[in-house]
């Protein structure tokens, strides 16, 4: 064959409609019993991402444990402890496409102690699926799982109404479910809740719609998620540039070039564009915003870029670009919704490094306000026993300023770690208030 | 109203950029696991973007299995000019020479578990802090449990169930004297978006992924390739097929698929249109059902 790599062309309909697609990120939680693996495995199976050799394997997998039918939930358990014991242990992300969107689902497992899994499959998602049995109605963890929703500001809540065959799809039922939750998420920070009655195991409202549901005239859930309103999920008022690293090629084409590189956290750039720099202060205006690809006109986010300044001013790391008639919050005193992640507790006056968008800096826990009961969003007062899975209202002091908005404004800059100094252990996650 | 959003391809080539400035702002000696194989190139090229108009500020870390693909050493040795970086390759047949490593005995032989050795030992030898791997989430049940940013001890080993928890995008590469990371910049991508991507960049891959015709045998269910490193048989029946390679690693253990795919775009029509995994054919996966979990503990890409 000759050495040319052949180009490509436009003559390919398949891959060219693939191109176009967008990216949804959402999250599951739920306990086996409510058909979670069921619902996933149905949603990787209609859409074709299970291949033949994956099915194959946990064909012979159930078969050595015995079970006399095909479990689909050792798809989603990767690990030898997690297929041993049946349970799910971590965070497991899994991919499917259709023609119009890219899907990543974390599946986080829904207990109550895997509450720190489920804050982190939250953490990036676009959407949540709420799983509840039609034959128990709302639950403690339904609510566990919309807190989490609600807390980590997830854009959009489905609702699925599960196990509609087995309660002959009654519309009373659903209504009544739909009603109870209604009531329920009144409580809560969340905008936009859909309801569907499905059957996960039957597939009914999954991919196709049912004929058992003709009461029902919404959508099915594939049709949901791929229709999902997404590309206001991100902060495109507020212009916030975290720098994480100022490129200097130093050869003879790009001699004085010096471009600050990063990811944009919120708002839109545009060249010409008044900014000022901080915490410095200093006042610029944009030159030019590159990429490999060439010079672009506008940068939001979520877009890796380079910018680059009409003046030469003392830029490095952890500084944000932002507009002059704009700016965070610089803030010291940090108050924070704090899901605690690591077996042991917080010590003590103990300081940890505090990570915030491309800056790091040591940190104190000043005061804990209250923990909060996440079955029903009660603030526990007289136990500030922090443990594991623990969500709790805190006080942080800093040791310089941190330069952010409330969690509620922008995702990227009202986020938080902290990590421990000793063991270098990622051990809380905080949520700006 | 103007939309402002990307597709799927240009959001995961934002996230990844972004990876991979976090890991240069972040440790003192990175390297690029580089095997010549699509996903490796696909993140040097994405290098290349987040660090435009500078050069790579990594050098390509090849673990040399001494089984390779001729085309795939040319290609590297192609692209390490072009892109005027250093490059560091550990030798599996020098870990053999001194005696930190024992080759495999018997018809189904290959270096891909010692490969190990090698890595840990080159790792050491160079004082990577890190390496960045193009392991991808969906390509096995137990890399699908893997962080972008994935801490391994002073034995090189991985502990899945002790896992730093990774939340936004805020990356935790800390680490002790002794310890380093992986970190995989394309963990959310799949295989039809790497091959997608290759295809809208038009990236340059070696040509082993494109149909060809090449003296196989038929072996484990796949169409393994002739070389000096396999061990033959009565049995085996040497013929001449068209196929190509949907993954590349050791020659000994890479098997073909039968196809007529001969540009990019008929590439992703296959991939779209596949019935079974790329590592089907990857002899490696198939000791066993926890085989990747088991090399990865140890310390494996």
């Amino acid at each position: 064959m000759s050495n040319k790599q052949p180009t490509a062309n436009s003559q390919w309909p398949i891959a060219n409609g693939y191109l176009d697609m967008e990216l949804l990120r959402f999250t599951t939680a739920g306990s086996v019993d409510d058909g979670k693996s069921t619902l996933i495995g149905r949603l990787l199976y209609d859409s074709k991402s299970i291949f033949e050799d994956q099915l194959d394997q946990v064909k012979q997998s159930s078969n050595r444990m015995g079970l006399d039918h095909t479990d689909l939930a050792l798809l989603t358990d990767g690990l030898k402890d997690e297929r041993e014991q049946g349970i799910t242990i971590d965070v497991a992300y899994r991919y499917f496409a259709t023609p119009r969107r890219k899907f990543i689902i974390a599946d986080t497992p829904g207990h109550i102690q895997y509450t720190r899994n489920m804050v982190t499959g939250a953490s990036t998602a676009n959407a949540a699926i709420i799983l509840i049995d039609a034959r128990n109605g709302v639950l403690e963890q339904t609510c566990r799982h919309s807190i989490i929703a609600s807390l980590l500001q997830i854009p959009h809540i489905i609702v699925c109404i599960n196990k509609m065959d087995l309660v002959e799809y009654n519309r009373d039922v659903y209504e009544k479910i739909k009603i109870d939750y209604e009531v329920f998420a009144s409580k809560l920070d969340v905008h936009d809740v859909q309801f569907i009655p499905i059957s996960a195991l039957k597939g009914d409202n999954v991919v196709e719609r049912s004929k058992n549901t003709p009461w029902y005239k919404g959508s099915t859930l594939l049709y949901t998620l791929e229709n999902l309103h997404i590309s206001s999920d991100h902060n495109h008022i507020d212009c916030r540039f975290p720098v994480q690293t100022v490129i200097r090629p130093k050869n003879d084409k790009f001699h004085d070039y010096r471009g600050y590189a990063g990811r944009v956290a919120g708002g839109i750039f545009k060249p010409g564009d008044e900014v000022v720099v901080l915490p410095s202060g200093f006042t610029s205006r944009i030159k030019s915003i590159d990429t490999y690809d060439g010079p672009i006109e506008e940068a939001f986010a979520p877009m890796s870029v380079t910018i680059t300044l009409t003046d030469d001013i003392d830029i490095s790391r952890g500084d944000m670009i932002v507009r002059t008639n704009n700016q965070p919050e610089v803030m010291q005193d940090i108050e924070v919704m704090m899901c605690w992640l690591n077996s042991m507790g917080p010590r003590p006056r103990t300081k940890y490094i505090l990570r915030h968008t491309t800056t790091d800096m040591k940190a104190m826990i000043k005061e804990i306000r209250y923990k909060l009961d996440i079955n029903t969003l009660h603030r526990i007062e007289d136990d500030k026993n922090i443990k594991m899975n623990d969500i709790c209202r805190i006080s942080l002091r800093s040791t310089k300023p941190i330069l952010a908005d409330s969690y509620k404004k922008n995702r990227n800059t009202g986020s938080l770690i902290l990590v421990d100094e000793g063991t270098n252990e990622t051990v809380a996650a905080g949520m700006i208030i | 109203m103007k939309s402002y959003s990307l597709t799927h391809l240009r959001e995961l080539e934002a996230e990844s950029i972004y990876v991979l400035r976090e890991v240069f702002s972040q440790f003192q000696n990175p390297a690029i696991l580089f095997s010549g194989g699509k996903d490796s190139i696909v993140v040097t090229h994405l290098a290349r973007k987040a660090f435009f108009p500078a050069r790579i500020p990594f050098p390509l870390f090849h673990i040399d299995s001494g089984h390779n693909f001729p085309e795939t050493m040319k290609f590297r040795n192609d692209l390490v000019e072009e892109l005027g970086v250093r490059l560091v390759v550990g030798s599996v047949q020098k870990s053999i020479d001194e005696g930190r490593a024992v080759e495999e005995k018997g018809r189904n032989a290959s270096r891909n578990v010692i490969q190990t050795i090698t890595l840990l030992d080159a790792i050491e030898e160079n004082q990577f802090d890190v390496c960045i791997g193009g392991a991808r989430r969906d390509e096995e049940k137990a890399r699908a449990k893997e962080r972008f940013f994935s801490h391994r001890d002073e034995f090189g080993q991985w502990d899945p169930k002790n896992q730093r928890p990774e939340l936004w995008n805020i990356f935790n590469g800390k680490y002790q004297q002794g310890e380093h990371f992986r970190v995989f910049p394309l963990s959310n991508w799949t295989e039809m978006d790497v091959w997608q991507y290759i295809l809208s960049e038009n990236i340059k891959i070696p040509p082993l992924y494109f149909a060809h015709e090449r003296e196989v045998i038929r072996r484990n269910g796949t169409w393994l390739p002739i070389s000096e490193f396999i061990q033959l048989d009565e049995k085996d029946q040497i013929i001449r097929k068209k196929i190509r390679f949907r993954t590349l690693g050791d020659i000994t253990i890479t098997g073909g698929i039968e196809s007529n795919a001969d540009t990019l775009a008929k590439i992703v029509e296959e991939v779209a249109a596949a019935r079974q995994t790329e590592r089907g054919n990857r002899e490696d996966d198939k000791r066993s059902e926890t085989s990747m979990e088991d090399r990865k503990r140890e310390g494996y890409f």
